[in-house]
C-alpha cells in the first residue's frame, strides 16, 4: 500500500505528463492544418503533371526510343527502396507502420533472390531498419533541420536517386510513405517511381492530340526526372500531414489516458486518506475508553 | 471582348493563379508563344523568363524558372518549377536562382568534360536566367565563370 505522500507525488507526475501531451496535441493540430494546406496546394500541380505525363508516356511506350526512366533497364534484379518516415517519435504507429510495410517488401524481394538497397528519409525509420537490415542501408537523408518541407528538399532526394539510377545501381525504385486519409487513418503506401508509372483516371477518353515543342522525346526526357521529384514531393507532403495527424490522435489518447489515471489515483488517494483518519479516530477512541 | 479561357499557373508548392484570361504569353524553350482562345493543343517546355497573362483588361506578370505549359481545349495550364509574381521577384530571389544555375553549370562542366550537350544546356539556362533578371529591371549579376 503506497503512502499518502507517494500517491500525491504520482498524481502530480501524471498531471504534468498530461499537460505535456495536451500541449503536444495542440501543437500537432496547428501543424496538421499547415501540413494539410501544403498538401492541398500541391495537389493541382501533381494532378496536371501526371495527366500530361500519362498522355506522353502512352504515346512513347513500346517504341525503342523510350527513355530508360520510363521503360526501365530491362532488368528487375536490384531494387531501391526509399523509406520515408518522421524525424521524431511520439506519433503512434506512424513510423512502425511504414517500416513494417518496407520490411515485408524486403523479405519478399529477398525470397525472390533480388538485391535490395535502402535509402532512408527521416531518423526514425533508419533506427528501426538498422537493427535487422543494417547492411542494406546505403544512404540516409536527414530532414531534421527542415521546418517546412519544400520542393527543393524533394529535388535533393530525387537527384540522389537519379544519380544512382544513371550509375546503374538499381533497376526499380519504390517509395514508402503514409498516405493521409484523415486524422485517424493514414495508409502506408508503396509507390513505384522508376520505371515511371502514371495513374490514369480510368480508361480516359483518347487524349487530345498535342503539338509538341520541342519534340515529344525531348519533352519527355526533360520531364521524367521532374516527375520523380514531383512524386517524392507529394509523398513528403502526404507524410508530413500523416505524421501530424498520427501524433495528434496519439497525444489525444495519451491525454485521455492520463485523465483516467489521475481519476483512479485520486480515488485511491481519498480512500487511503479516509482510512488514515478512521485509524486515528479508532486510536483516540480506544485510548479514551481505556482510561 | 475577346473570347476568354481558363488559365492556371501552378508550382509544386502552391497555385498562383486560376482565372479566365484572354491572352497568355509563354516563354517557351524554342521561343516565345502567345496563346489565345482556341489555340491548337500544344505542350511546350519553358525556359526561365517572364510569363504574361492578360485578363479583364489588365496584365499580370510572373517570373518562372522553367517547367512546362499545356495548351489544351479547356484552357492553358502552366506548370512552373518555380514561379513568383513579378512584384515578389526581388533581386535576391532571382539572384538566388541565378546562383543555383551557375553552380549547375560549373558542375556540368566538371562532370561532362568532353560532352558539349549538358554543358551548353546549363549555360543556356544560366544566361536565360540572367536575361530574365535584366528584363524585369533587376540588377542581377552573372557570377564570373
Amino acid at each position: 500500500m503506497p503512502s499518502l505522500k507517494d500517491l500525491k507525488n504520482r498524481i502530480a507526475t501524471v498531471k504534468s505528463t498530461q499537460k505535456i501531451t495536451r500541449a503536444m496535441q495542440m501543437v500537432a493540430a496547428a501543424k496538421l492544418r499547415r501540413a494539410e494546406d501544403a498538401a492541398h496546394q500541391a495537389r493541382p500541380y501533381t494532378e496536371r503533371f501526371n495527366a500530361v505525363m500519362a498522355g506522353l508516356a502512352s504515346s512513347v511506350a513500346g517504341s525503342d526510343s523510350a527513355p530508360r526512366l520510363l521503360a526501365g533497364t530491362g532488368k528487375d534484379d536490384t531494387h531501391l527502396l526509399v523509406v520515408m518516415t518522421a524525424e521524431r517519435g511520439l506519433c503512434g504507429g506512424f513510423n512502425s507502420s511504414i517500416v513494417r510495410l518496407a520490411k515485408q517488401r524486403i523479405e519478399k524481394l529477398r525470397a525472390e533472390g533480388k538485391t535490395v538497397k535502402v535509402i532512408t528519409v527521416g531518423k526514425k525509420g533508419r533506427e528501426q531498419l538498422r537493427r535487422d537490415y543494417g547492411d542494406l542501408l546505403i544512404d540516409h537523408v536527414d530532414l531534421s533541420g527542415v521546418n517546412r518541407v519544400g520542393y527543393g528538399d524533394a529535388q535533393g532526394i530525387a537527384k540522389q536517386v537519379l544519380d544512382r539510377f544513371d550509375a546503374g545501381e538499381f533497376d526499380v525504385a519504390t517509395i514508402f510513405f503514409n498516405r493521409f486519409e484523415s486524422v485517424i487513418s493514414q495508409v502506408p503506401t508503396a509507390q513505384q517511381i522508376i520505371p515511371a508509372k502514371f495513374e490514369t483516371e480510368g480508361d480516359a477518353a483518347p487524349a487530345t492530340l498535342y503539338d509538341y515543342e520541342p519534340s515529344e522525346e525531348e519533352i519527355l526526357a526533360d520531364l521524367l526526372p521532374k516527375g520523380v521529384a514531383t512524386q517524392i514531393f507529394a509523398a513528403l507532403l502526404e507524410n508530413g500531414a500523416s505524421e501530424q495527424g498520427a501524433r495528434m490522435s496519439a497525444m489525444d489518447n495519451a491525454t485521455r489516458n492520463a485523465g483516467d489515471m489521475i481519476e483512479r489515483l485520486t480515488i485511491e488517494y481519498n480512500r487511503s486518506r479516509q482510512a488514515v483518519i478512521t485509524n486515528e479516530l479508532i486510536e483516540i477512541i480506544s485510548g479514551a475508553e481505556a482510561l | 471582348m475577346a473570347d476568354s479561357f481558363q488559365f492556371d499557373l501552378v508550382s509544386p508548392e502552391r497555385r498562383l493563379a486560376s482565372f479566365q484570361a484572354t491572352e497568355v504569353q509563354i516563354p517557351g524553350t524554342d521561343g516565345d508563344m502567345t496563346a489565345m482562345a482556341a489555340h491548337a493543343p500544344t505542350i511546350t517546355t519553358l525556359r526561365p523568363g517572364v510569363l504574361r497573362v492578360m485578363h479583364d483588361g489588365q496584365t499580370d506578370e510572373y517570373a518562372v524558372s522553367g517547367g512546362f505549359a499545356e495548351i489544351g481545349e479547356n484552357g492553358v495550364s502552366v506548370l512552373a518549377e518555380r514561379a513568383v509574381p513579378r512584384g515578389e521577384a526581388t533581386t535576391e530571389v532571382i539572384q538566388g536562382w541565378i546562383n543555383e544555375a551557375h553552380e549547375a553549370h560549373v558542375k556540368a562542366r566538371e562532370t561532362f568534360k568532353n560532352e558539349p550537350g549538358p554543358v551548353d544546356d546549363a549555360a543556356k539556362l544560366l544566361s536565360d536566367m540572367v536575361a530574365m533578371g535584366t528584363h524585369i529591371g533587376l540588377d542581377t549579376r552573372q557570377p564570373s565563370l
